[in-house]
């Protein structure tokens, strides 16, 4: 931490409440959650081109074995997915296929709630459990960030949680002279956040974050556009080039700081296995979940593959789950944010282990 | 009085109005864009009730002014894959609804169009909907707000614009494609906990088909590429050899469903009286849009009658879009220009016509609170004040006290 910001911070203290010890002492682990919003076309984006029911069922949209980018002799990523090649060979990025949700539910808006929530079925949730995950005393700093003009479900009822979606925004102090003592916690964490020099992509102002080590522990982005039921092939290709340049960027930019960084992406669903009348697909399940950096046992893709055979299903026409998404999120929390409450993060769930994690960076 | 919810800086406390002059607050705060300098005094002398029955009845309110006014932005281009023109399109949209949400005499009319434009949301960057988007508000859903909604149920149904953004125009036998007709059931009409199945979705999908557009992007029902096998929908058998009959029964029938008169009554309650609606009032709604057969205009009267709405005041947060209007309103400012206003809405994360998942933008609070929204709120506040928002001017000796009551929390409520 810079000597200025350090000041900074701590004159905070004076007229907030302590100060995290961690902040001002040591580098803090920082979770990083990518939300592709819309449902993700899983099949696509990590092939199993070892599978013939998936060419049978996909005539016009299926990736040729050609081109995928080869992973383990099963499974291949999507060609757009180049940038993340290295990742993968290096060991720091995992894959886990056929993760989701064990509601059935396709339902775009309850698919996002319960799987922010935390709790799949359950719709008087409050808070998301990302803000159970952080429970604990108010802090002077923002635990937890999203690069998003509105704050997402996954960090509601956090008190230490803020959104915004240009960070550089808060550079501009024009507003506090006047309004500084009517919303003095807003304007505090301002402060923290606009000593930053953040610009760019949401994931590099999350970069930015980090390196500027203001004690941000999770980060929050999302992206759009997977909803992908007709005419999928360019637009799910710019999508997936999009996302897999800007992980890659952010994690060039973290630098070694990598080692306390893990970034967990995730979706409401899948897609149904079979292609659309419109070279789309609808609305279906399982799909796939990236894990990047810190302690991950990357190179591999986890979870149990329940294959595409008709009888293999679920409900006749989707790609199953055998990874609950919960477990994913539990091993990273656990393991690496240190949390460990987990029957507060996931009420009634006992995650099980995934092995995505091996907890030592 | 009842506490409803406590957020970061914001308290939002439901009070009853007592005075004429509180109670005339409150309806313009609700029932329009919040109050512009007099209109307090305005309504509260002519009396609430008859500048409700008023507004009620917008046809009888004479808006020539605002509707020459925005006049010069009722232009939309073929976009031809052309991104400039795809935001042109855009543009002139926000343009027109910022100066009628801002200026209109029929100040419910518009309040309604946003919640009924939200309630069918169709997002505008895809595809040619830039190109569909004015006609879709013009004639689909402006002309039939205040009929029944059955008819402006189907007549989104066969709108361009909605068959291109959910798909359903590219959806044929043998050739399904379910985006729309599952979103017809969970978001317009019966709700997502009504207990319909996948198998409701893919046979109402396939009821749908044939249901597309011409080159011209007019509605057009293909025979060739409709499915005339045997359906069920919510147990109900569909007339198969009806051809686009089997369709608009099924809308018809949908729109009947009790499940629907709940979902809209539902929605109705929470834009206009609060984020946690009663059952008790969510029933009554829901009763008189059964009774009146889906009257709109009856059924947001009954929500208005309701004690209550009365005592409801200071319970709903402003959305972006009714914090922006109504403080332009407020501050008395004119508009030259509404292209920084529609600039400013994108910032605070609900740019008109830029809603992407077909549920369009939240209509609770939990959406717009919270630090960084109130930090973009006193921003705009200050730039608004100062007249840094260019081609939006106000008049004011003191910029710093303006600034303060459009930022304070107390503007922040309704």
């Amino acid at each position: 931490m810079n000597r200025r910001l350090f000041l900074r911070t701590t004159g905070l203290a004076l007229f907030g409440a302590a100060l995290p010890l961690h902040a001002a002492t040591r580098r803090n682990k920082v979770l990083v959650v990518l939300f592709q919003r819309g449902a993700v076309d899983g099949l696509n984006m990590i092939v199993p081109y070892g599978e013939q029911a998936y060419y049978a069922s996909r005539p016009n949209i299926a990736i040729a074995r050609k081109d995928v980018l080869d992973l383990d002799g099963f499974f291949g990523a999507h060609p757009s997915l180049a940038s993340l090649l290295p990742f993968w060979k290096d060991r720091s990025l995992a894959i886990v296929h056929a993760a989701g949700s064990p509601d059935a539910t396709r339902s775009h808006f309850d698919a996002q709630d319960f799987m922010e929530s935390g709790t799949p079925g359950v719709k008087s949730t409050k808070d998301g459990f990302v803000a159970r995950a952080l429970a604990g005393p108010k802090s002077s700093v923002p635990r937890a960030v999203a690069i998003t003009s509105q704050l997402p479900r996954m960090l509601a009822g956090a008190p230490d949680a803020i959104a915004a979606a240009d960070l550089a925004k808060f550079r501009n102090d024009g507003a506090s002279k006047v309004f500084a003592a009517m919303y003095p916690d807003a304007f505090a964490a301002a402060r923290v956040l606009g000593s930053v020099d953040a610009s760019g992509s949401p994931l590099q102002q999350v970069a930015a974050l980090i390196k500027a080590d203001v004690g941000v522990e999770v980060a929050f982005v999302e992206t759009n556009g997977w909803d992908t039921h007709a005419g999928q092939n360019a637009p799910l290709a710019n999508n997936l080039k999009r996302l897999s340049d800007e992980i890659a960027a952010f994690a060039k930019s973290v630098g070694s700081r990598m080692n306390d960084v893990v970034l967990v992406t995730t979706s409401e669903f899948g897609r149904t296995v079979k292609e659309n009348g419109n070279r789309g697909t609808d609305h279906g399940h399982g799909t796939v979940m990236l894990v990047l950096g810190g302690a991950t046992r990357g190179g591999k893709v986890h979870g149990a593959w329940p294959g595409l055979g008709r009888e293999q299903l679920f409900e006749g026409r989707d790609l199953a789950v055998t990874t609950d998404f919960r477990d994913v999120f539990a091993e990273v929390l656990s393991k690496h944010l240190g949390v460990r409450e987990m029957g507060r993060v996931f009420p009634g769930y006992a995650p099980r282990d995934v092995r995505v994690s091996s907890g030592v960076a | 009085m009842k506490r409803i919810l406590a957020g970061a800086a914001l308290l939002l406390v439901a009070a009853t109005p007592t005075t004429e002059r509180q109670r005339a607050e409150h309806a313009l705060n609700r029932l329009a864009f919040g109050a512009r300098p007099g209109d307090v005094e305005r309504v509260a002398r002519m009396g609430v009730d008859r500048w409700i029955e008023q507004q009620l009845h917008p046809e009888r309110i004479d808006d020539r002014a605002v509707e020459a006014r925005v006049a010069r932005y009722d232009v939309a281009l073929a976009p031809d894959r052309d991104r400039k023109k795809v935001r042109q399109n855009i543009a002139n949209a926000a343009s027109q609804r910022i100066v009628r949400a801002a200026e209109s005499e029929r100040q419910l009319n518009e309040v309604m169009t946003d919640f009924w434009l939200n309630h069918f949301n169709v997002f505008a960057p895809k595809r040619v909907t830039s190109f569909l988007i004015a006609d879709y508000e013009r004639d689909t859903i402006r002309p039939r707000i205040w009929g029944r909604f059955e008819d402006l149920l189907l007549a989104t149904a066969k709108s361009p614009a909605m068959l291109v953004y959910l798909d359903n125009a590219r959806s044929r036998n043998e050739a399904l494609n379910e985006n729309y007709a599952r979103e017809l059931m969970e978001l317009h009409t019966i709700g997502v906990d009504a207990g319909y199945t996948q198998k409701d979705v893919t046979e109402l999908a396939r009821v749908l088909t044939g249901w597309s557009i011409t080159r011209e992007g007019e509605f057009r029902f293909r025979p060739a590429l409709h499915d005339r096998g045997s359906k069920t929908v919510l147990g109900v058998r569909t007339c198969a050899s009806c051809g686009i009959e089997e369709g608009e029964r099924m809308i018809r029938f949908l729109a009947r469903h009790p499940a629907t008169a709940k979902h809209i009554a539902t929605k109705l309650c929470t834009r206009l009286v609060s984020d946690q609606p009663s059952p008790q009032l969510i029933e009554r709604v829901a009763k008189r849009f059964r009774d009146t057969n889906g009257d709109l205009r009856e059924t947001v009267k009954a929500v208005i009658d309701s004690p209550e709405f009365w005592s409801s005041r200071g319970a709903k947060l402003k959305s972006p879009f009714e914090y922006a209007v109504s403080a332009v309103r407020a501050a008395g400012a004119r508009i030259d220009d509404p292209l920084p206003l529609a600039r400013e809405l994108r910032k605070m994360g609900e740019g008109l016509y830029l809603a992407q998942p077909p549920t369009g933008y939240s209509d609770q609070a939990e959406a717009w609170s919270g630090t960084g929204a109130t930090l973009a709120r006193v921003d705009f506040a200050v730039a608004l004040a100062n007249n840094k928002l260019p081609g939006v001017r106000v008049q004011t000796s003191d910029a710093e006290a303006l600034a303060k009551h459009l930022g304070a929390p107390e503007f922040q409520k309704q």
